[in-house]
């Protein structure tokens, strides 16, 4: 069945029920971390988007919440590698890791990191992290949970991302 | 603020089918997602195509949890991305998000969710191009077909 994608006018994503708060494009000279401050207080849920590659060798990129720098996170992941699942965590940690980068030339990883009822000020936030690479042989997939102790709103997001260039991190708002 | 997450295409089937195509797809967006919920009359194997290219040269990496065992495997140097894992009949949804499909830069990488009554899938998958993607299909094995009421719908993302 061949379907033209012209405009469709459609009631299964309400209008306005995901906006654009802000993107991060990394240009030439790369980046060593992204910011995403005086975020608005305004909606239900975030979202981020990424494609990133990395701009060194290997490592873990993290994410942090207002600025704390405490032992306040705690996080676990489910991997794939291709050939086995494994698991592992980190607790009272200083941050979130998000993902494993190995630093190839040419393959970008890409991801979503779901941040949940992020403005409310009664509960810890949980944020959860779909992410992967491949590699025509190698790569790997991941689920990712990460907890923040701390009933603030978020309004200020570090990423620990070692870019390269045309690396880019959207971050969205979900109205709820 | 803009709405950025719109509707671009949708279809439901009104009889088996192996495979639906979205062509012609904008530039406008950031990002593609392109969700199936439904289900496969024989093999239940579904695979992603871009522009077209019957070429091997696209890749996958999965995780799988099948309610006893977590597992991971890899497909390499295929002709298309393959997203589920085996589930006949029963309805299954898969949620397939494509980052940057415009750029003439990079390859084209996948992020994907596959659940079905027997499966829950996590898959990355790779098509080694740098062409803007203008056509997605989505298709069964070759002797498969997509059941009848089986929806697809593709969504474009608009970063600021």
């Amino acid at each position: 069945m061949q379907i033209l994608a012209a405009p469709y006018k459609s009631t299964a994503v309400a209008a306005g029920s995901f906006e654009s708060i802000a993107t991060i494009t990394v240009g030439v000279g790369g980046s060593s971390s992204e910011t995403f401050s005086s975020i608005p207080q305004t909606y239900k849920h975030l979202q981020i988007r990424f494609i990133t590659r990395s701009n060194g060798g290997a490592y873990n990129p993290t994410i942090r919440f207002n600025s704390d720098s405490g032992a306040n996170y705690s996080w676990h992941y489910l991997d794939g590698n291709g050939a086995s699942a494994t698991s592992g965590s980190g607790t009272s940690d200083t941050s979130i890791i998000l993902a494993s980068l190995d630093g190839t030339a040419s393959t970008f990883q890409v991801g979503i990191i779901d941040i949940l009822d992020y403005a409310n000020t009664s509960k810890y936030k949980t944020i959860r992290v779909l992410e992967g690479v491949d590699k025509n042989g190698s790569g790997a997939v991941d689920l990712w949970s990460g907890n923040w102790r701390s009933t603030s709103a978020i309004s200020t997001i570090l990423l620990t991302f070692s870019s390269a260039q045309y690396s880019q991190y959207a971050l969205y708002g979900i109205n709820g | 603020m803009p709405a950025t997450y719109e509707p671009i295409a949708t279809t439901t089937l009104g009889s088996t089918q192996n495979q639906v195509d979205f062509n012609t797809i904008s530039s406008a967006y950031t990002d593609l997602v392109l969700v199936f919920n439904g289900g496969l009359t024989s093999t239940g194997d579904i695979w992603l195509r871009m522009n077209s290219d019957t070429g091997s040269n696209y890749s996958r990496t999965r995780l799988t949890g099948d309610g006893s065992t977590a597992a991971s495997t890899r497909n390499s140097a295929t002709s298309s991305i393959f997203v589920s894992a085996g589930t006949v009949g029963a309805t299954a949804n898969a949620i397939i998000n494509i980052q940057n499909y415009s750029n003439t830069t990079t390859y084209k990488t996948t992020v994907s969710r596959f659940n079905s009554s027997t499966f829950a899938v996590a898959s990355v998958g790779l098509w080694r191009s740098t062409s803007a993607i203008t056509t997605l299909s989505l298709r069964a094995d070759s002797a498969d077909t997509f059941t009848s009421g089986s929806t697809f719908t593709l969504y474009g993302i608009k970063a600021a």
